[in-house]
């Protein structure tokens, strides 16, 4: 039990960093949300249901542009593709649990509480799957919260950040000092240069399916060097 | 924008139902059912192979510039790289991160 806690709290304090890449991302879907028509109910209909910052820019950007419903859809599913990735590496971890617990960390499943989760997983890994389910809790517990809140004032409040600051870099940031540490084997440096090639190679591949192409090259690659170094 | 609030709710619920089915995918199917050896093996790279392909484009190509090379957002890209290597901890790497950001923002003016 007290382990459960503890790994909740080191999930909150891995958390906490990402309130400065979630916070302006959120304000800024509230600001341009509302300015492209939609009211206050509907932007933070898409907070609550979708919390998936890409997806949603990629379905305004559609919907202003007035594209047909399937289509807005289509796209910005695409783009959210990864995330049957993410569901399918956490399943060896947390497929133990009883079905309402893996829909709620399904519901909190987003690029900063997989990637958090993913390098404690790899690197101090909690012995059971309710200590794994609750640090991933724990991450989640300032990132989603701050999510619709940042939405909500950006909605209701407009933008206080002045233009032409570079937040937008924020999102980069934190993913490059999570990725880092991953890179601890050869393989997995194999990996992420392929990702990286790949996604510039398939870059004329529409709705980021390129990344997808990527992704799943990578993912190869890292499998394959593995399984040569352990041969050799 | 011309869609009647059906429209918009559908766009909505439409996303948030397929992004949460995505999202619960293999969690909720597979569950504890044991997976061949390569599969995981595969699966073990899964954040080492989305992550860099995700940000390398926000990197390069910041759609801030209109896509044009930044040089305040590779430097401090190269600078979080740095920071990372040398201090090993994920909360002082992304502060270091932002506080280049910053610094090469206001000093390249």
């Amino acid at each position: 039990m007290t382990h459960t806690r503890s790994e909740f709290r080191a999930g909150t304090l891995a958390g906490l960093p990402f309130i400065l890449v979630i916070a302006p991302f959120g304000a800024v879907f509230g600001v341009v949300a509302t300015e492209a028509g939609l009211d206050v109910a509907q932007v933070m209909g898409f907070s609550f249901l979708v919390i998936a910052g890409a997806a949603q820019f990629v379905a305004l950007q559609m919907m202003v542009e007035n594209a047909p419903v399937l289509i807005v859809l289509a796209a910005s599913l695409a783009v959210n593709l990864r995330m049957a990735m993410y569901s399918a590496a956490l399943a060896p971890h947390l497929g133990r649990l009883s079905f309402a617990r893996r829909a709620l960390v399904a519901y909190v499943l987003v690029d900063q509480t997989f990637a958090a989760a993913s390098l404690r997983y790899e690197q101090t890994p909690p012995r059971t799957a309710t200590q794994k389910m609750a640090f991933f809790l724990g991450v989640s517990a300032p990132v989603v919260p701050v999510w619709y809140v940042a939405t909500w004032a950006g909605a209701v409040l407009g933008s206080a950040v002045p233009p032409g600051l570079p937040i937008d870099f924020a999102v980069p940031i934190t993913f490059l000092a999570l990725i880092v540490p991953m890179l601890r084997s050869a393989a997995h440096v194999v990996a992420a240069l392929v990702s990286i090639i790949g996604v510039l190679v398939f870059a004329f591949m529409p709705y980021n399916t390129g990344l997808l192409v990527a992704a799943l090259l990578a993912m190869i690659a890292g499998a394959e060097t593995e399984r040569r170094m352990a041969a050799r | 924008m011309n869609y009647s609030a059906w429209h918009i709710w559908a766009i909505i619920l439409g996303l948030g139902a397929g992004t949460y089915l995505l999202r619960l995918s293999f969690l909720g199917l597979i569950g504890d059912r044991p997976l061949p050896a390569w599969v995981l093996r595969h699966l073990r790279y899964t954040a080492v192979a989305v992550m860099p392909g995700l940000i390398t484009p926000l990197i390069l190509f910041p759609q801030a510039t209109g896509g044009a090379m930044d040089p305040v957002r590779l430097g401090a890209a190269l600078a979080t790289i740095g920071i990372s290597l040398w201090t090993r901890n994920v909360t002082l790497t992304i502060f270091g991160g932002a506080a280049v950001l910053f610094a090469l923002h206001f000093a390249l003016i």
